[in-house]
């Protein structure tokens, strides 16, 4: 491997780490806002208890989100210095905005919210939380206008061979970013019902498999209590009401991609023909959908893809929005591509050991088209889990299968291989460009850029290796641990992350009685700050 | 002289210079678990004096450097992957120090405590010196060729000013740390810490000291020298207030000494952003490697509006948890009762 593949690989293994953390911290984050909110209004125990818990876990996750994203953003700069310098002017921009319009934002407000329990009015506690979650969504909106203008360079002209911001707007507004970010946002709530719906199923069945909780002959749950501190008859609808909020925030966060993504895929057939083109492994020019295709779809040789089940006309329909527009293929694109990009990488030494090289313009299919699959089928799995797992517990309890509670707990998983499958899908998909050329007007005085031009030119391939072993091994480590502590408070449930629980039942009710409007006031003088830590 | 590079340039010395005041007695106090605190209790109470507070102060680190990529690529882009190793070395610190303060108290064994103070401690130092190494460099010089890439292998970039900015950053925040904590905390703890500080100040100022006039003198102006001056002088009062035991001034004196030296360093180096040692023709200077004025003066508005509310709100933070945090307070650790476990522990009827 050399220094580009390397850079590459370092790029996508620390994204896709850090998009694990990312939708779990977004959607979980405007969950438990929701969450803290109905507590508020209704005073009602069991919503102090979820804000905790699930809290709890959510901080424990945010941490890992906060550590991994300095690497990203050092990262353009250290391993990608050539890229840095061509995008500077109208790339480096919502970076900046990001950090100075959310960050600041959502890690104040989440210290507040952590360490202001008591020393802040319960209003303003929850507004605290509000306004770091508005942050994180803030800081999704800005991160993804970045990576539209790579998809979708808009609002610029070439200046000295460098694009210059032109049209603020035209780049804050990207057609491309309007649709990815709500597609994303849907995605992260995606992550968060999944999380939710799988671990309330772990304690719904641990509640019955112990013989607290117990089914009357119509099917019915009959809470029960035992004499543990935490394992009350409201520790039941912690559970039912947390898996039912999962389940219907899974459905609906799956209707909205399924919305936005189709959205999305009309407009990538227009900007990136060829990235939708590999994501069907379609060759030839047509209106078929493929759902399974056989052969080498890695091949660049087209020949070898044979598609076995095609189902005419929702190709077209993906595309255009009806059923009988032919949709162009890769072979035909290629054609195009060469026309308007040139056949060879330029004689240029910023593309070291690869200028004059012939230019792939064809993504690896293996990945586009697998890719493209596993997003869909991993996102309409887990809505289709959810709608079961609704049914299933209308009742108001779990099966007491083992087996189906284990499948609810590997269930969390789904959504995240979605939202990995996806980005892995579109960054793919963009190859060989790291700025995919805007197609209006299309042409080589445009702005694009060829990844193999974007790698720090000065960075030798072991530096590279170094940092990518370092990272990748603390990675695993801190996913270990990462996980090891998510199963110890989820374990412990909900009188892990309420100590108060155990100690003094009392002091719940005390917590619990704000009523509506919540007339609560910053605790006594000896309480300094919550200590969190 | 360009008017929006140059307010760029300025704005970007405020954003390093608020990040070395706020995280400074953070990444301080990081290090002061290991070297000060002497048993668990105290480490909490360090702990907790900047709990609230540790992450925004981070994200003046994440500004400055979005905020050097957006006004000046090519000298965001030169520095960072020149100091490619170091700037590993500072990430890595960064990941396990911030996961360290929130995993730390999670699971309630010494091992488990022991393994993250050192990651607390070590994750400050080697982050401290790194970024303090990688300014001090920024003021000095680089082997840039004339593509702004570094020439001469892996630790081209190590020199003398390298190991002088990395100890001035790591004795600044060491002594900001300890004003801090003597305006935090209450009791032992506060005593203490003060009077750390007034022995230990002349010894933890003499390295920025050695920054700053070295930078005077390989570009300063009357001006620089001034303050350069100045910040002696704040220096001095700041070690008079400490000695006075009047801990909110000896504070925010040493904020003001980091302020001016901060503006001698920056003010010295002007306009040139990034010096190349191999020749003065391919230094990276304000109008060389800044952006266009469309880009500069939309991020001007901007931070003429994000800038105010971030100072506004950080301020309420520090007057939300004002009180000082002292042994006293520290509740017991919270004993970790999981409710399936402790099944087996409860009475059967």
């Amino acid at each position: 491997m050399d220094a580009l593949e390397i850079a590459r690989w370092q790029f996508g293994i620390t994204t896709v780490y850090h998009f694990m953390m990312v939708p779990l911290t977004i959607g979980l984050g405007l969950v438990v806002a929701v969450i803290q909110t109905v507590w508020y209004r209704t005073g009602k125990p069991e919503y102090l208890r979820m804000t905790k818990f699930w809290g709890k876990l959510f901080l424990i996750n945010f941490i890992m989100g906060v550590a991994t994203g300095i690497v990203q953003e050092f990262q353009f700069g250290m391993a990608w210095s050539e890229y840095s310098r061509f995008v500077g002017d109208v790339f480096g921009a919502p970076l900046a905005l990001e950090a100075l319009l959310a960050f600041f934002v959502e890690s104040t407000f989440l210290g507040l919210w952590i360490f202001g329990w008591k020393q802040l009015r319960r209003g303003v506690h929850l507004a605290c939380l509000w306004i770091a979650v508005i942050g994180s969504v803030f800081s999704a909106y800005f991160i993804i206008v970045a990576n539209s203008w790579m998809q979708h360079p808009v609002g610029v002209e070439m200046v000295n061979g460098r694009p210059v911001m032109t049209d603020a707007w035209a780049v804050f507004t990207n057609n491309t970013a309007l649709v990815a970010v709500p597609h994303t946002l849907f995605g992260a709530l995606a992550v968060a019902g999944g999380f939710l719906l799988g671990i309330a199923w772990y304690h719904l069945w641990r509640r019955r498999h112990d013989g607290i909780d117990t089914v009357g002959s119509d099917g019915k749950v009959i809470p029960g209590e035992a004499d543990i501190p935490g394992r009350d008859k409201a520790d039941h609808k912690v559970w039912i009401t947390s898996l039912r909020i999962g389940a219907v925030v899974a459905m609906i966060s799956f209707a909205g991609t399924a919305l936005t993504g189709d959205l999305q895929g009309k407009l990538m057939f227009e900007q990136q023909p060829m990235k939708m083109a590999a994501a069907e492994a379609a060759c030839h020019d047509g209106t078929g959908f493929s759902i399974l295709s056989v052969g080498n779809v890695g091949s660049k040789n087209c020949d070898d893809v044979v598609a076995v089940i095609e189902v005419p006309g929702i190709l077209s329909f993906l595309a255009k929005g009806d059923f009988t527009t032919e949709v162009k293929g890769v072979n035909s694109l290629l054609d195009q591509y060469k026309a308007d990009y040139g056949t060879h990488l330029p004689d240029n030494p910023i593309y070291g050991d690869r200028a004059g090289q012939e230019i792939e313009y064809v993504p690896v299919m293996e990945v586009t088209y697998w890719g493209f699959r596993m997003m869909i089928g991993f996102g309409g799995l887990a809505a289709l889990a959810a709608l079961v797992a609704l049914w299933a517990t209308r009742k108001g309890t779990v099966p007491a299968s083992r087996g189906l509670m284990r499948l609810a707990v590997v269930g969390i998983l789904a959504p995240f291989g979605a939202n990995a499958a996806g980005w892995i899908f579109t960054e793919m998909g963009r190859q060989p460009f790291v700025v995919a050329p805007n197609p209006d007007p299309s042409g080589i005085d445009q702005v694009f850029m060829f990844t193999a031009a974007a790698v720090s030119p000065g960075v030798s391939a072991g530096e590279l290796l170094t940092s990518l072993v370092v990272l990748t091994a603390v990675y695993a480590v801190l996913l270990v641990v990462e996980v090891k502590l998510l199963v110890k408070y989820i374990r412990g449930g909900v009188v892990s992350a309420m100590p108060e629980l155990a100690h003094a039942p009392a002091d719940e009710n005390e917590d619990a009685t704000p009523g509506p409007g919540g007339t609560g006031k910053p605790g006594d003088s000896d309480d300094v700050l919550a200590f969190a830590y | 002289m360009e008017l929006l590079p140059t307010i760029w340039f300025i704005a970007i010395a405020v954003l390093w210079t608020g990040y070395l005041f706020l995280e400074g007695f953070d990444l301080g106090v990081g290090m002061l678990m290991k070297l000060f605190a002497r048993n668990n209790t105290e480490r909490r109470v360090l702990l907790n004096t900047i709990g609230p507070v540790w992450d925004g102060n981070e994200v003046w680190l994440l500004t400055a450097g979005g905020a050097t990529f957006a006004a000046f690529p090519l000298w965001y882009a030169s520095l960072f992957s020149a100091l490619y190793l170091p700037l590993l070395l500072v990430l890595v610190a960064l990941i396990f120090r911030a996961v360290a303060f929130e995993y730390r108290g999670k699971v309630d064994t010494d091992r488990w405590r022991a393994v993250w103070d050192w990651a607390i401690a070590a994750g400050s130092l080697v982050a401290a010196f790194g970024v303090g190494a990688a300014l001090a460099l920024t003021t000095t010089g680089l082997p840039l060729n004339s593509n702004g890439d570094r020439e001469g292998g892996p630790f081209a970039w190590f020199s003398g000013y390298a190991v002088l900015g990395g100890l001035a950053v790591v004795c600044f925040s060491l002594l900001h740390a300890l004003a801090f904590l003597a305006l935090k905390t209450d009791g032992d703890i506060r005593h203490r810490a003060r009077s750390w500080f007034v022995r230990l100040l002349p010894v933890l100022l003499l390295p920025i000291a050695g920054w700053a006039i070295s930078v005077q003198l390989l570009s300063g102006e009357a001006w620089t020298i001034a303050a350069v001056a100045a910040a002696v002088v704040a220096a001095a009062f700041a070690w008079h207030s400490g000695r006075n035991g009047l801990e909110g001034r000896a504070f925010l004196s040493l904020g003001a000494f980091l302020l001016l030296g901060s503006a001698s360093i920056f003010g010295a180096a002007f306009p040139v952003v990034l010096p190349s040692t191999i020749s003065a023709d391919f230094n990276l200077t304000i109008s060389n490697a800044s952006s266009s004025d469309y880009t500069l003066g939309l991020m001007s508005i901007v931070a003429c509006v994000g800038l105010p509310l971030v100072l506004a709100y950080q301020a309420w933070t520090y007057w939300v948890f004002r009180r000082r945090v002292s042994a006293a307070h520290i509740p017991e650790a919270h004993s970790f009762l999981p409710a399936i476990a402790a099944r087996a522990l409860a009475p059967k009827d």
